[in-house]
């Protein structure tokens, strides 16, 4: 339930409207109680969504046309004037084609700037690795003053869309093409901006994910404990940055072995934020992160390409069953790592 | 707003200290961008001094006008004019390139009062002042934005992306000024990236221009004059400048867009502006 809007999407909502959809609602909503939101885009109004808000406030709409460079300054112009500029174009486009606009004038102004990227990672697959965007978190994690988001579906896009109006600066939420399933099957379940969401209790393992990995994870763990008798832990990590360190550190004592699986490459996202927390703590986990190797993606359609890069629930509970095999625990250091 | 025989000869006064206070501060900062500070030091002038509607003690007041200098590496020539309207002691600048200081060589917004926008990166300028401008027509406030360009600037593409924006939403409550003193870090902008014809490129992408001697105050003051009168096209105004302004040894030598000076130097240069203006 959004408290603010009074209006709750569930599941039929989410089944009829793709996520991007849902975004684009939402902020039709914000709009109205909020006259400082405006929206910015780059020729990709309807690929995006934003266009409904074009649709309902079109003079609080800016078209620039296909030059994100310029719209990411003129949000940072328009911010800096009182404004709340939301901004959406791909993710790829926002973290390297606009990527410096997006540091220096944004960043480094801490200007309260609302970034919706959409297309991220591989569900643009088709589209080739021009289209593709498996760097962006990596790229916006380390910019200071981010914040980093990605939601698991539409409900928590919707989530995430209204609680970065409450959190002043730069925000990046990460979201789809817009055609993934849902996980959550209302928006009431205490979503909160750097905190993560524990869906699934567990002692065994904990997998932490992001996005469209969320929905995966949380159908390995049902077959993991009805087939396996394992409980596992799932974290839905929504915010990347700044991480809820201490849902990590959580699970690192509890469960002692953690697998990351993200959207992502496996360098510089979810994983590699996971990782700097274990390796801080000093204690000792079994630790894998699934996501896009070090290379260009493949072209194909995402669902194809979750399975060939072992992101869905497959590739997760063959990973998890991996880990579970090892004999670690017979490893007399291993009760001093802990 | 005419301007007066009184009004230039103040303004030839605050010209004169600003020239000083760029070199003086070029010497405390170990070196600077003096050549394109000293070029657009009449335009900052002429701005901070007869135009900007602007108060020293509320800097972040709402309908102030704003001022985004693009061309960010003359914070050596930004920051003492802004002590000087009052936003601060001109004596922190002794601190300019010190460790913490707040006064890096381009200024940042979030340190130090007066700045509208953290430049540097050259192109990000005009994006950022046509946002304000948009954002000050969308809330009905009767500010204007000012973005002063250098010309070598102008080989970035965002420049012209923000060009054609500005002039598809026929924002007019944005003043654009190109410090046009021809040099850019490798030479002459005619050879490094030929501009010409500048002013039909500017026309090309619906600009009203105004070509004027930059450092001409009765020039400056009517092209910015014609560019609040006019509400169908955004203006740019073309300053034709001299890279080095003031300091003869200086004036239209590539090798100046930084330097340092020992003291010999600085000496001859305080000389050369004095004589510039009659103090000698």
């Amino acid at each position: 339930m959004g408290a603010e809007t009074g209006t709750t999407w569930t599941v039929y909502d989410a089944n009829k409207m793709t996520g991007a959809e849902i975004y684009g609602e939402v902020l039709c909503q914000l709009g109205e109680q909020h006259p400082k939101i405006v929206g910015l885009s780059a020729d990709l109004a309807n690929s995006t969504k934003i266009g409904k808000f074009q649709q309902k406030f079109p003079d609080r709409f800016f078209n620039v046309g296909i030059a994100e460079q310029n719209m990411f300054g003129i949000a940072a112009g328009l911010a800096r004037s009182g404004l709340t500029p939301f901004v959406s174009t791909m993710a790829v486009f926002t973290s390297l084609r606009a990527a410096e606009q997006v540091r220096t004038d944004i960043c480094y102004q801490n200007l309260n700037c609302k970034i919706i990227a959409t297309h991220g990672g591989i569900s643009f697959g088709t589209a080739g690795s021009t289209h593709q965007a498996h760097e962006d978190l990596a790229i916006m994690r380390s910019f200071p003053n981010m914040t980093v988001i990605v939601p698991a579906d539409g409900i928590e896009t919707a989530n995430a869309v209204r609680a970065c109006l409450d959190h002043p600066g730069p925000v990046y939420i990460r979201v789809g093409r817009g055609f993934e399933p849902t996980y959550y099957k209302s928006e009431d379940y205490g979503y909160e901006i750097g905190r993560a969401v524990t869906i699934n209790e567990g002692t065994d393992l904990t997998i932490i994910c992001c996005g469209v990995a969320v929905l995966q994870a949380a159908e390995a763990a049902a077959i993991l404990e009805r087939e396996d008798g394992l409980r596992v832990r799932v974290l839905d990590l929504h915010t990347i940055k700044p991480i809820d360190e201490q849902a990590v550190l959580s699970a690192v004592t509890d469960t002692r072995r953690i697998l990351t699986v993200e959207e992502h490459s496996v360098l510089g996202g979810l994983g590699s934020a996971v990782a700097d927390v274990i390796a801080a703590s000093g204690k000792g986990c079994a630790f894998e992160k699934i996501g896009v190797p070090d290379q260009f993606c493949l072209v194909g359609y995402p669902e194809d390409l979750y399975a060939h890069y072992g992101l869905d629930c497959n590739g997760i509970l063959t990973k998890v069953r991996e880990i579970m095999g090892r004999d670690f625990e017979e490893d007399e250091d291993w009760e001093d790592e802990v | 707003m005419p301007i007066t025989p009184e009004e230039i000869a103040e303004l030839k006064e605050h010209a004169w200290q600003l020239r000083r206070d760029i070199i003086d501060v070029t010497e405390w900062a170990g070196g600077a961008h003096i050549g394109g500070g000293l070029s657009i030091a009449d335009i900052l002038v002429i701005l901070y001094f007869k135009y900007l509607h602007i108060d020293p003690t509320q800097p972040e007041l709402a309908n102030r006008d704003r001022l985004i200098v693009s061309k960010g590496h003359a914070g050596v020539a930004i920051a003492p004019v802004l002590a000087r309207r009052g936003y601060f002691s001109f004596d922190l600048l002794s601190e300019f390139n010190k460790f913490k200081s707040p006064f890096g060589m381009h200024l940042d917004s979030m340190k130090v009062k007066g700045v509208d926008a953290s430049t540097g990166s050259l192109g990000h300028g005009l994006p950022m002042a046509l946002g304000l401008a948009l954002g000050a027509r969308l809330q009905q406030q009767n500010w204007t934005t000012y973005c002063v360009l250098g010309d070598g600037e102008c080989n970035e593409g965002t420049i012209w992306e923000a060009a054609m924006a500005a002039s598809h939403f026929k924002v007019t409550n944005l003043i654009t000024i190109v410090d046009r003193n021809q040099l850019m870090i490798d030479g002459p902008t005619e050879e490094v990236m030929s501009l010409e014809p500048f002013a039909d490129k500017w026309r090309a992408f619906g600009f009203l221009v105004q070509e004027v001697d930059g450092h001409d105050f009765n020039a400056l003051a009517g092209a910015i004059d014609y560019a609040h009168e006019q509400q169908e096209a955004p203006v740019v105004i073309i300053a034709k400048t001299v890279k080095g302004k003031g300091v003869e040894y200086m004036e239209n030598d590539v090798k100046w867009h930084y330097g340092s000076m020992n003291s010999v130097l600085a000496h001859r240069a305080r000389q050369s502006v004095d004589a510039l203006y009659g103090k000698a």
